[in-house]
């Protein structure tokens, strides 16, 4: 009978020699193969790859090697050399990359074991893992609702024990959004904390690589391994990495943390609010100082986040043309041009469709300045506020999304009420400051809310001091739904 | 002003075919997304530089020299789905 593992208690489990890594990752492949089909959570399977490793274990030093024997899964968008990769998209449907992405090979070099591709929307765009090309995830506490995306599978894995962690991507809120709807712990790093090389991408000055585990020690744990700059990503920053696990215990006192009004408004569920406060009041009476403050331009994040992203992701959807990789169509064509209308239109999901029309009308001539340049400037002032913000701050809490999961199809239909979805979360992605979704309990119905931090520049250490303050009092890591 | 030709000049920018029915889908959708971002002309932006980058890095280089680590050339020949002669990649004739 497979445990509810978090990275410590499974490296615990080997030291003491109470199972093997071969025993632990069928174990992992025999649930999978019985809880995946309610779920939708694994797009691929690696077993042969896994089994490689596992066979190849006496390469790596437990006492050295953080995720030694440690099986997780990779987002769609994760390079992993031999296994499919498709960014949950028709137009790389089998396709297989010929080498690692960075964040994929720091996790093997520290012995993690692969144990196939997630689901995601489909190039990471959705807040609902509604625009997959193979479905939507189902949320674990309830089927008929969504697990959030666009990380929906990395989250809905974590609580179904379908692996010990998983990666994710998060551009406007895609780790974090997900990990409160799925009671998982969501890390959204500093922006190129972790190089984004080998990782496909959808709007490349706001993705950020990081991931979703059970526990803040294993998110610290996780971290450790994948962050630092690479040559391979000229925007991950070459600043020293922190000891994250030394930060993990040592509270909040004497910290100051801000609620920014803006962040509570009429639009939150008034159950999201209760929870999120319940987990505030927990932070104030370990000693930390909680002071109101203001972030007045948040309510243009979302405006400012839906034109500069779909003109990133237009600019980076240009690759798929049918030529150097991907599928192609295979209607007669009489000129390149056609070649390529056809493969694209073919091959492309209608939310990306959607969106690289938004990011093309913004980067016309006639649109350029009143758009695209109008909201590289708004964003400006969005970073402004956080600037201002931590100067009075160490950290800033307030709910991840202003409600629960909601039911499957019921925004699918209409775009801009997803894309509220992101409200709270969009911000911190234009200012490339760190940020980490804490289980916060769950509503009367029975679905999980998120606590969200906020933090400066390369201050996760910060995150996780708090965060688990969060999680002693309340360990929601646990409450696992019954399937 | 989001109107059918507006959405068939702007497939045709960014090489879209478009079937009728994603037509009718994103005429339906596209206008209300475009004139919410007006919410954006609320806000005075005089003198405010543009930001495209959010960590304060400019002008990353690297040394001139070819990177080993990655062999596009063979790797575009190992995984791409066209037919393959003289390791040269064969796609359909493309000129009239």
């Amino acid at each position: 009978m497979l445990e509810n593992f978090t990275i410590e208690s499974l490296i615990q489990g080997y030291k003491d020699k109470k199972f093997s890594v071969s025993e632990v990752v069928s174990d992992y492949y025999e649930r999978i193969a019985k809880v995946n089909p309610d779920y939708n959570v694994y797009v691929s399977l690696c077993r042969d790859l896994a089994e490689q490793r596992v066979s190849n274990m006496s390469e790596y030093n437990i006492d050295k090697h953080l995720l030694y024997g440690v099986p997780l899964g990779l987002k769609d968008l994760f390079s992993y050399k031999g296994s499919e990769l498709t960014a949950a998209s028709k137009i790389l449907k089998g396709f297989k990359p010929s080498y690692n992405a960075v964040s994929t090979q720091r996790i093997l070099d520290h012995g993690g074991i692969v144990l196939g591709m997630v689901n995601t929307d489909q190039f990471a765009c959705g807040a609902s893992n509604e625009t997959s090309a193979y479905g939507p995830v189902n949320n674990p506490y309830n089927r008929e609702y969504v697990s959030g995306g666009s990380s929906g599978g990395s989250a809905s894995l974590i609580p179904l024990n379908l692996g010990v962690f998983a990666t994710g991507t998060d551009t406007g809120g895609s780790i974090r959004q997900p990990a409160s709807f799925c009671n998982a712990v969501g890390l959204k790093p500093t922006y190129g904390r972790i190089p984004r090389a080998g990782v496909i991408p959808m709007a490349s000055s706001l993705d950020t690589v990081g991931h979703l585990t059970k526990t803040v020690m294993d998110s610290a744990i996780v971290l450790q391994a994948m962050a630092g700059t690479h040559k391979h990503d000229s925007t991950s920053p070459d600043v020293p990495v922190d000891d994250y696990k030394s930060y993990v215990h040592k509270g909040v006192k004497g910290m100051k943390i801000g609620i920014p009004k803006e962040y509570f408004t009429d639009f939150n569920d008034p159950e999201v609010t209760k929870q999120v406060m319940k987990s505030i009041d927990v932070l104030k009476s370990q000693g930390a100082e909680i002071v109101e403050i203001s972030l007045p331009y948040t309510k243009y994040g979302v405006a400012v986040y839906y034109i500069v992203s779909p003109c990133e992701l237009s600019a980076n959807m240009e690759r798929y043309d049918g030529v150097r990789y991907g599928n192609f169509t295979k209607d007669d064509v009489n000129n390149l041009f056609e070649y390529y209308t056809k493969t694209r239109g073919q091959g492309l999901g209608e939310e990306i469709l959607r969106r690289i029309m938004v990011g093309t009308f913004c980067l016309s001539s006639e649109s350029y300045e009143a758009y695209y340049l109008k909201a590289q400037k708004v964003r400006t002032l969005l970073i402004e506020d956080f600037k201002n913000a931590f100067k009075q701050v160490d950290l800033i809490a307030g709910p991840v999304s202003p409600t629960p999961a909601f039911k499957l199809n019921s925004k699918a239909n209409n775009p801009l009420e997803m894309y509220q979805c992101d409200a709270l979360t969009i911000p911190s992605n234009c200012a490339g400051i760190p940020g980490i979704s804490v289980p916060a309990g769950f509503t009367n119905s029975g679905l999980p809310v998120g606590l969200q931090l906020l933090a400066p520049h390369f201050s996760e250490g910060k995150l996780f001091s708090a965060a688990q303050v969060v999680e002693n009092e309340f360990k929601y890591f646990s409450q696992v739904p019954s399937l | 002003m989001i109107d059918l030709k507006k959405i068939e000049h702007l497939a045709m920018l960014a090489r879209l075919e478009l079937s009728d029915e994603q037509k009718k889908s994103l005429s339906d959708t596209l206008p209300s997304i475009i004139e919410y971002m007006d919410i954006l002309n609320e806000v005075d932006t005089t003198n405010v530089a543009p930001t495209y980058q959010s960590t304060g890095l400019t002008n990353v280089t690297r040394e001139d020299v070819i990177d080993s680590d990655y062999n596009l050339g063979q790797s575009m020949l190992e995984h791409t789905n066209h037919d393959l002669q003289n390791d040269q990649i064969k796609v359909k004739s493309v000129f009239n």
